[in-house]
This record gives structure tokens, sequence and C-alpha cells, in this order.
């Protein structure tokens, strides 16, 4: 059987795969690049049993996900850079209170207003610091709209499976872009589900130390009642200030995604075997390295590709592990310089580090990073 | 004698309430109210914001939720869109409800869907240590406004009201049988439904420049109420610094996540 393609843009794509992975709920504001993601998601949720709302502002779109979440349903949102600075202090609340739920940025210029309806990849650091305090964060960034729709079921796979918010960062290219996709079949993709507690309901603990550093989510409604707080709060989830806890919680809560690091870490390596320089490049720039680097190739350069597929956490130790191969590492990006310092802080002055930045609402051209590329040679 | 402890985490004890606030009488008149309904346990979500009054979840034996400043009742609507049959009830106060969560307030009464408001009013930032709120008087002392307030305070029942609230009452914490009586009406009630209740903060609320005794502010509850059938034979001048109490509002209009209901089985159809 031919599967059915469809000509969809990476906004209608998100909204696509979010239904295959079982969302039935999006909260959200409209705020270009976005907005395409909140009109597919109030025409299809009602199709399959879903509820749309457009609220009142970003902060309440943020808070009814997850309000909708701790009552059950895999749930959503969708904004832009103003919108995703509003939305960090419900994200925090998310990330201490382990309720899943998955937040999707379509990066666009900024500063403050910025640039409406321009690209830019300027917010990842954000995604990862956005909120105050120490916490985990998983952010997911795709390079294409069949990526922005298989990305989308593995962004809340990893959020029910760790009970944490996940970041998915498109930019305005990949949100507004039209390619031939296949919808999976929800029935052929792995669909994962919080776990939910076995145990009576007096015996329950939401935020215990365990050996995992995970717990099962208990939803309300459904026979256990506990207590959700934003405060630091102990085992039972009661708000304490008792100095051990907090601190063994807190450290708990990094741990949780740290050590499940390979896991949640996916990237992808292109023509990196004999390579001695390599370019570090995500989303759309991932695309015009790409041609950067087969134009390159030509003139017989050794160059790949290493793109993260998830930024947050950073993949440190396959970095580090490309500083010891290659000599030149080429990080491209749609800011004036973020993930460089990542890189940089990875490679350990294994390699020399360049940095190919741009801010001015245009994709960077293949041109610009193959000039990157030459300067090695 | 009515046994609270049914209803209550009494592990969870003492709460972090100062002696003579209201936030207790309030509590107590909810878990008359939710005992003479007969509403299960598992199926209420209790669901407040940051504050003295928002506090009152921790302590009661229920699915409870406490969120961040102002944002209590966005959080309750998505647990109510996709668990209808909960009853959910929100806990705020006049800082959280009405001011860093105003915006929320006036549109999920615009929606008017279905969860039960219960507003803490006692004029005042109380666990923050007693900075003006958007409700209180002109002229009025708080840590904030040292020289008298100059604003113009909201009425919450009437901003209530005007967003399209199908039901809206006032009471006071001296009120505290008919307050329960408020409350179950407010909870049986299909669509957004708020109580406004006069509450003392004796630790922090300086409206005339001085402390006022828990007992003090009782008796001034007592003495200013009119109950609203009475004031409606009264004058403008009668009414005067008069606060009218009872059910303000009890109307019938469409619940949004009903018509929501309606409008999925309509898509579905086709």
């Amino acid at each position: 059987m031919v599967k059915k393609r469809y000509l969809l843009s990476g906004n209608d794509a998100c909204a696509e795969g979010a239904i295959a992975a079982g969302a039935r709920f999006f909260a959200g504001y409209p705020i270009t690049p976005s907005s395409e993601i909140a009109e597919r998601f109030s025409l299809r949720l009602p199709q399959v049993g879903g509820i749309f709302m457009q609220m009142e502002d970003e902060i309440a779109s943020m808070a009814a996900i997850i309000g909708a979440s701790i009552a059950g349903t895999k749930s959503i949102t969708a904004t832009s850079g103003p919108g995703f600075s509003l939305k960090q202090e419900n994200i925090g609340f998310a990330c201490l209170t382990e309720i899943p739920c998955v937040v999707i940025n379509c990066m666009r210029g900024g500063p403050s207003t910025g640039l409406p309806t321009l690209p830019s990849q300027a917010d990842v650091m954000q995604a990862k610091w956005g909120t105050h305090g120490d916490h985990p964060t998983i952010a997911l960034v795709p390079c294409s709209v069949q990526e922005s729709c298989d990305l989308m079921i593995r962004a809340f796979n990893l959020s029910e499976k760790y009970r944490n918010p996940v970041m998915f960062l498109l930019d305005e290219v990949i949100a507004h872009m039209r390619e031939p996709i296949t919808i999976p079949d929800p029935d052929s993709v792995e669909i994962i589900n919080r776990e939910k507690p076995t145990c009576s309901p007096e015996k329950y603990l939401p935020y215990d130390f365990t050996e995992t550093d995970m717990n099962p989510m208990a939803n309300f409604g459904e026979g256990y009642r506990y207590h959700i707080t934003g405060l630091n709060h102990d085992q039972t989830g009661f708000p304490t200030d008792d100095p051990e806890l907090v601190e063994k919680d807190e450290e708990r809560l990094l741990r949780k995604i740290s050590r499940n690091r390979d896991d949640i870490i996916s990237y992808e390596e292109k023509w990196l075997e004999d390579a001695n320089v390599a370019v570090f490049a995500y989303g759309t720039t991932a695309r015009t390295a790409k041609d950067a680097i087969i134009e390159a190739r030509k003139s017989g350069v050794k160059v790949g590709l290493f793109r993260p597929i998830t930024l947050w956490p950073f993949p440190d130790r396959e970095v580090e592990k490309l500083a010891e191969q290659v000599d030149v590492m080429i990080v491209a990006e749609m800011n004036l310089g973020q993930m460089v310092f990542e890189v940089e802080r990875c490679c350990r002055g294994k390699t020399k580090v360049r940095g190919v930045f741009q801010a001015s609402g245009e994709p960077i051209a293949p041109r610009k990073i193959l000039d990157a590329i030459l300067e090695k040679k | 004698m009515f046994d609270y402890k049914k209803y209550l985490r009494t592990e969870k004890l003492p709460h972090i309430w100062c002696p003579g606030c209201g936030d207790g009488i309030i509590m107590k008149a909810m878990i008359r109210a939710i005992d003479k309904l007969g509403l299960k346990k598992d199926k209420i979500a209790m669901v407040s914001g940051i504050g003295c009054s928002s506090r009152t979840p921790g302590y009661i034996d229920v699915n409870t939720l406490h969120t961040t400043h102002g944002r209590p009742i966005p959080f309750a609507v998505g647990i109510k869109a996709v668990k209808p049959e909960m009853n959910v009830i929100v806990v705020t106060g006049d800082g959280d409800g009405v001011a860093i969560g105003g915006n929320h307030f006036i549109h999920t009464a615009r929606r008017n869907i279905d969860i039960t408001v219960l507003l803490y009013n006692n004029w005042t930032y109380g666990m923050t240590g007693g900075q003006a709120s958007p409700t209180m008087h002109i002229g009025d002392f708080a840590t904030t406004t040292p020289y008298g307030s100059i604003d113009q305070p909201f009425d919450i029942c009437r901003l209530a009201e005007a967003s399209g609230a199908s039901f809206v009452a006032r009471c006071t914490t001296f009120h505290a049988v008919l307050l329960t009586n408020l409350i179950e009406k407010a909870l049986r009630k299909k669509g957004f439904s708020l109580v406004e209740i006069y509450t003392q903060c004796p630790t922090y609320y300086r409206g005339a420049g001085k402390r006022v005794s828990a007992v003090e502010m009782l008796q001034g509850f007592k003495e200013s109420s009119v109950m609203v059938d009475a004031a409606k034979k009264m004058s403008p001048e009668e009414l005067k610094d008069k606060t009218i109490i009872g059910v303000l509002v009890d109307r019938d209009l469409p619940e949004y996540l009903d018509e929501y209901k309606k409008l999925i089985e309509r898509v579905r159809k086709k």
C-alpha cells in the first residue's frame, strides 16, 4: 500500500505529529510565526475529540496545558520569542512539579518584538535558562517538515517518560516551509504514556527519592488525592524548607535527566568518517551547511556535519569525541553566538572552534559557511 | 458537632495563618458546603495561586494544586476542560485574583467556564507584608502607600458580572452560615461562579493608618453589611459605605465547555 503523502508546512506537521502522539489539548495565543500551529489544532482537535482553546494570553496558555496534563491529557502549546518569554515562569512550574507537556517555540528575530516573520535561532539559550532557578531541560530541534512531525512524537514520549516539559524549537524557515511528508500511523510508532502509580493511594509518594530518580504520576480525579505545589516540596508534595530535603530533591531533578542523557540525546552525523573539519549546525542552518559541505568536498576538503537533534541536554561527550578527530569545528547558527559557547566548553581546547553567526533575519547562505570551511584549507 | 477532620489533611496542621486571620473561617465554610452537597473528594480539584489564602488547598484532602502567582484560574480551566466531571474550585485573593491575575479572571468569566472561584478580599498583600491591593480604598494606608492610596478600587463583583459570570455573590467572614450557603449555591451553579469574601488581616491591614484587631474587623463587617433584598429598599445615601451581601447575580448563560462538546459532536457528525 502506498502511504498517503501530504504537502505541509513545519507548523502543520508539528500539529499532526502531536495528534499522532496522542495530544488532545492545545491552549495558545496567536503569534507570528507560530500561529498556523494554533489554526491547525483548532481545525483538527475537535475531529479527534480533543479541545483547542485560544486563551487570553501566553501565560494562561502555559498554565492551562499544565492543568490539562495534571488531569491526564497530553497537552501542548505553541508560541514564538516574545510569547516564549512570557511562558517561562510556568515552564519552571512544570519542571519543579514534574508535569509532562510540550512547548513549541518558532524562533524569530529578537530581542523584544524583533523580526516577527523572519527566522532566527537566538532562543536556544533561553530554552535552557529562560526560567529561573536550577532546572532540568529537554529541547529538540528539527530540520525538516517530516522531522517536525516525527520528532514531535518523540517530544511527547520524552515528556511523558521523564515527567518534564519538552521545548520544541522550530525556526521561521522550517515553520513556514512546505515539504511532502507522511503522517505516521499512531499504531505503527512507539507511543510512551506516563507511568501511573499502582500502590494504594495512602502509600503514594509523588516526589519520592527512588533508585531511578523518577516517580509514577497520578492524574487528578483518579483516586490519588495529593498536593502539587511550585514551592520546594517533600516526598508527599507538601512545601518544605528543610535544607537537606530541598538540596536532595533539586539534585534528583537534574539527575533524572542527566543520567538518561544517552536515551534523550539524538544527533545526525554525516560525512564525518574521514573528516578533519566538522560543521556543527542545527535546524535550518544544518540544511545550508549540507550544501556548503557538498561544495567543499568537491574541492577536496574532508568536511562533515554534526547536527544535534537534541540541543538540551547538550551532546557534550559526542562533541568532545569529535574535537579529538578534527582540526577545526565550525559552529554555524542564526544568532550572534550561543551554542558556540557549549561547543567550546566541550571541545576543551582539543580543536579550534570557529563561528559563523548571523542575526540579520535571513538564513545563513551556504556560501558563508563554505567560506569558513575553505579558510581552513 | 460537624467533623471537619474527614476533609482535612490533619498531619499537615497546624496551618500557617496568623491568629485572628479569616482564612480558617472560609475554609470551614467551604468544607461544610462540600459536605452538604455530598461531593466526592476524588472528584474535587482545588486550585490556588500565591498568597495566604492560596495555602488553603494544602490542608484539604482533595486533589490540590498550588500554582504560580495570579494563575490559578487558567490552571483550573485546563483541568476542567479535560475532566469536566470534576468540581473545580479556585481559592484566590484580591492580589492574586484581580491584580496579577485580573486578565484570567475576566476572560474565564467571559467564557463562563464552569468553575467556582472563592476570592478572599482583605484589601492587602498579607504574605508579602501589607502592601497596597487593587481593592483598597482611596486614602487607605499600606506599606507601599505611606501617604494614603490614590487608586480607584475594583468592585470585584461588578467586574465578574460585567464579564459574563453566571453567578456572583458577596459575603464576609462574620456571616459564616450565609457563607456556607453561598458557596453551596456557587458550587451547584453551572458556569463561572464567584463568591467574594471580605476577610480580616489583623496582622497587616492598616486601612486607616493603624492596626485593627480581628474582633473589631468582624464587628465592622457585621455593622456595615446589608443583605441584598434589604438593600433594594434603601436609597443610595443609606447604602453609602455599606457592603451588600448575598446573591448578586444568578443567571443561566451558555457554558463554554458544554458548547465545545456540542461543537465536537457537530464536527464529528460530518
